[in-house]
């Protein structure tokens, strides 16, 4: 620092002392609202590090005065939602899925909760809304092979279909006809001519009229007489124009031959009964509800 | 000799405003910008003073009381005339109910004010300005306030350039108080637009309404202190739009608060007793400058700065009646009227002109249209939503089965009922709703959307196309409304598997 502070004479201005080749620089200060923004940013550093988690260490880091956590924060909304929605849940857990649905601000509750759900988890093999993917069924329509009434749709939600880690799940199994030798590939072949026919989708031939006696003494069990099907067994209809495994002639002798067993997962290990029953609202209400 | 010593008494007595102008220029001096020169007005009594001071209490009126007329509309609905209900997104005004969607009628309204204030600007010059502009109103107010603490002009410029003492420390703090306590009202009432008035004071005063209510009543009593109390004239020199841009209404026709220069000039001091020839009516003795809310001379010509309240008129006429010449020397007049009067031809003022007939006829177009426009803006109105997943359903007798959500708003005031049909299938069955029993009927409550999911079923032999175009009609026999909503109906693309009976 120099000891004088000389003034420029032609601005007036003061002087820094140094000089080079006889320039001597101006002392400009910064602008004093500038350098005091900049104190005051200062101090407000000083002040948020004091109070918020700011340093971190080796095994953690400094939590602040306040000890405020975003983890926290987040925990305390998602419990501050779901005391919202207690009651309401409340409402649901302690009422039948028909009351539920009888009135009117439970069931828009329900269906809507259970939009969400259903999109999380059953739409990955249901299709959005229900719509079907190859293999897995449609929940649109009003074919249900094991019930399409709430508490059907509920049962089947909650234990799944051949799911084997749930003791109470609905099981059935359709028999390896070709694979286990039980019939021919000529009987096979007639059971599914006579198959199409049932469907109205071929007219009845010979091989029809082999397979009709072939179906009488091996299929009829589960699927009826006249393939009009049964839900006990989830043995799916026949007649109709709706198939779970396409109705071509070569899909239906493969399904007779070795057929798939569509599993469905029992629910009740990942969502709980509120969820289930809001879930099963939802897809009563697709459209093909009874 | 005489001009001289009279030029030396006028120094001596040289008014307020020159005063001020030298201390402007000298601020001005080596600065880019000069400050503002506080402007005292003086109080004016007279015809103009009282309409004005009566346009006031209307103004004033109108503004606090409007939020308090009621309106029934029916029970569960808001039954304030005026209420603009931003969180439920309406809008109503009296008999009126305006949704988001009708936006338009408020542009409509905004182009119509917009067009009127052409037309009331070209006929009459800056009678908004001078007489209804909140600015003009609100700093009239506080004005008033002002006087009646602090005395007229002359009191309360002594009294400024005096030190602090009891004396202006009491009168000050009075008036800010006072000053506040208006700006609240104002702002509080300004709220009042916005949610139900009643019950909104009630909520203020028990410290219960939101903190939204407290942060706008908060600004706009800053807002209405700021502007009324500090700023005033500057607002409407510096901020505001309207004066730079009503050059483009004014013309020569337009009638302005105007010197008629031709009957005052030359100016000059006059004693009692001396002779009139030769000179003109105006004797200088700036009561209209004293006046001026906006502290300028009106005998400088027409000015950005005037507002057209005519308070001067007041007070040149006071004068004239004084020294017993004709009054109305400074009085609402037109550019082309002053310059033939110097001429010493009389005119009349034409009220019809090119201007004058195209802006009226403008103000006529945008009513009709924004009349028209309400009247038959829609009551009811219909959107159909097709699902798209699934794009259809087949059932298990073959049929095709669409889902459609299908919204219905119901402007009116009133419970409306509606039957469905389906229009352009054959066959087809309907069904509303996806849990409980078929609705026969839907139900829409007043003022409000509800939402209907359906379901149409058609036997796939009738479908002729992969796509059916088909309308949904809903009939309100009891208000005799009839919508219709378009849509499709969609089935499978070719017919795979086809059956056989």
């Amino acid at each position: 620092m120099p000891t004088k502070i000389e003034k420029d004479a032609v601005s007036g201005q003061d002087t820094t002392g140094h000089e080079w080749d006889g320039i001597k620089e101006l002392n400009t200060p910064l602008p004093r609202w500038w350098l005091y923004t900049f104190y005051a940013c200062i101090l407000f550093a000083v002040v948020w590090s004091a109070l918020y988690p700011s340093i971190p260490g080796i095994h953690g880091y400094f939590h602040g005065i306040l000890h405020y956590s975003q983890r926290q924060e987040l925990d305390k909304e998602v419990r501050a939602a779901a005391a919202e929605h207690a009651d309401i849940r409340q409402r649901i857990a302690s009422s039948s899925l028909d009351q539920v649905a009888a009135d009117p601000e439970m069931s828009e509750y329900a269906v809507a909760g259970g939009k969400a759900i259903f999109a999380n988890n059953c739409a990955v093999c249901h299709g959005a809304a229900g719509s079907g993917r190859p293999n897995f069924p449609v929940l649109a329509d009003d074919k249900w092979l094991w019930g399409g009434k709430r508490a059907d749709i509920y049962q089947t939600i909650q234990h799944g279909i051949r799911s084997l880690d749930d003791p109470t799940t609905r099981m059935s199994q359709m028999p390896r006809f070709g694979a286990d030798k039980i019939l021919n590939e000529q009987q096979i072949a007639d059971v599914a001519a006579h198959v199409r026919t049932l469907a109205r989708l071929d007219p009845p031939s010979d091989a029809s009229k082999r397979g009709n006696a072939i179906f009488s003494e091996q299929c009829a069990v589960c699927h009826g007489q006249n393939g009009q099907g049964n839900r006990q067994f989830g043995a799916p209809s026949l007649t109709d124009g709706i198939w779970l495994y396409a109705g071509t002639k070569d899909a239906i002798e493969q399904q007779v031959t070795l057929p798939k067993q569509g599993v469905m997962p029992a629910w009740s290990k990942r969502l709980d009964d509120v969820e289930i029953k809001m879930v099963s609202l939802y897809v009563h209400g697709l459209g093909g509800g009874e | 000799m005489t001009a001289l010593a009279s030029k030396a008494t006028n120094e001596k007595a040289q008014p307020a405003h020159i005063r001020a102008e030298a201390a402007r220029l000298a601020a001005v001096d080596g600065q880019n910008y000069a400050d503002r020169v506080k402007v005292y007005p003086a109080s004016v009594n007279g015809p103009i003073r009282r309409v004005k001071s009566a346009l006031l209490i209307a103004c004033l009126a109108f503004y606090y009381l409007v939020p308090w007329v009621r309106w029934h509309r029916g029970s569960g609905l808001p039954d304030q005339a005026i209420l603009l209900d931003i969180a439920g997104r309406r809008a109503y005004l009296f008999g009126i109910v305006i949704w988001p969607q009708q936006i338009y009628l408020l542009t409509g309204a905004l182009i119509l004010a917009a067009v009127g204030l052409f037309l009331v600007t070209s006929l009459f010059g800056r009678v908004w300005c001078g007489y209804f502009c909140p600015q003009t109103v609100w700093t009239d107010l506080f004005m008033w306030i002002e006087r009646m603490i602090e005395g007229d002009a002359n009191h309360r410029r002594r009294r400024d350039a005096q030190p602090w003492g009891i004396d202006k420390l009491w009168r000050k703090t009075t008036k800010h108080a006072l000053w506040l306590l208006v700006a609240f009202s104002t702002g509080g009432a300004w709220i009042l637009y916005y949610v139900d008035a009643p019950s909104l004071v009630h909520e203020f005063l028990h410290g219960e309404a939101e903190v939204a209510t407290y942060f706008f009543i908060g600004l706009f009593t800053a807002t209405t202190y700021l502007l009324a109390g500090w700023a005033r004239e500057q607002v409407c020199t510096f901020m505001c739009p309207w004066p730079r841009f009503q050059s483009a209404m004014f013309d020569d026709q337009t009638l302005a608060v105007s010197y008629r220069s031709w009957r005052g000039e030359s100016r000059g001091r006059h004693k009692a007793g001396d002779s009139w020839n030769g000179r003109g009516d105006c004797v200088d003795c700036y009561r209209c400058v004293a006046v001026c809310p906006t502290g300028i001379d009106i005998r400088d010509g027409i000015q950005l700065e005037c507002i057209g309240c005519g308070l001067c008129v007041d007070a040149c006429n006071n004068v004239m009646k004084k020294v017993g010449r004709p009054k109305n020397l400074i009085f609402w007049d037109t550019a082309t009227r002053l310059a033939a009067a110097t001429k010493g031809e009389m005119l009349t003022y034409r009220l019809f002109r090119p201007r004058t007939l195209m802006y009226a006829t403008l103000v006529s177009v945008v009513l009709i249209i924004l009349g028209t426009a309400t009247l038959i803006r829609t009551r009811v109105d219909l959107s159909i939503e097709r699902d798209r997943t699934p794009n259809y359903v087949t059932l298990s007798n073959g049929a095709i089965r669409n889902g459609y959500t299908v919204r219905i708003e119901n402007r009116t005031m009133n419970p409306a009922r509606y039957e469905v049909r389906v229009g352009g299938l054959k066959g087809e069955t309907l069904r509303i709703g996806t849990e409980g029993p078929n609705l026969e009927w839907l139900d829409v409550q007043p003022n409000q959307v509800a939402t209907f999911r359906m379901f149409v079923q058609a036997p796939r032999d009738i479908l002729q196309a992969a796509t059916t175009p088909i309308h949904f009609e809903l009939i309100d026999s009891e208000h005799s409304r009839r919508v219709e909503g378009t849509t499709v109906f969609e089935g499978p693309e070719t017919r795979d598997h086809p059956r056989i009976n």
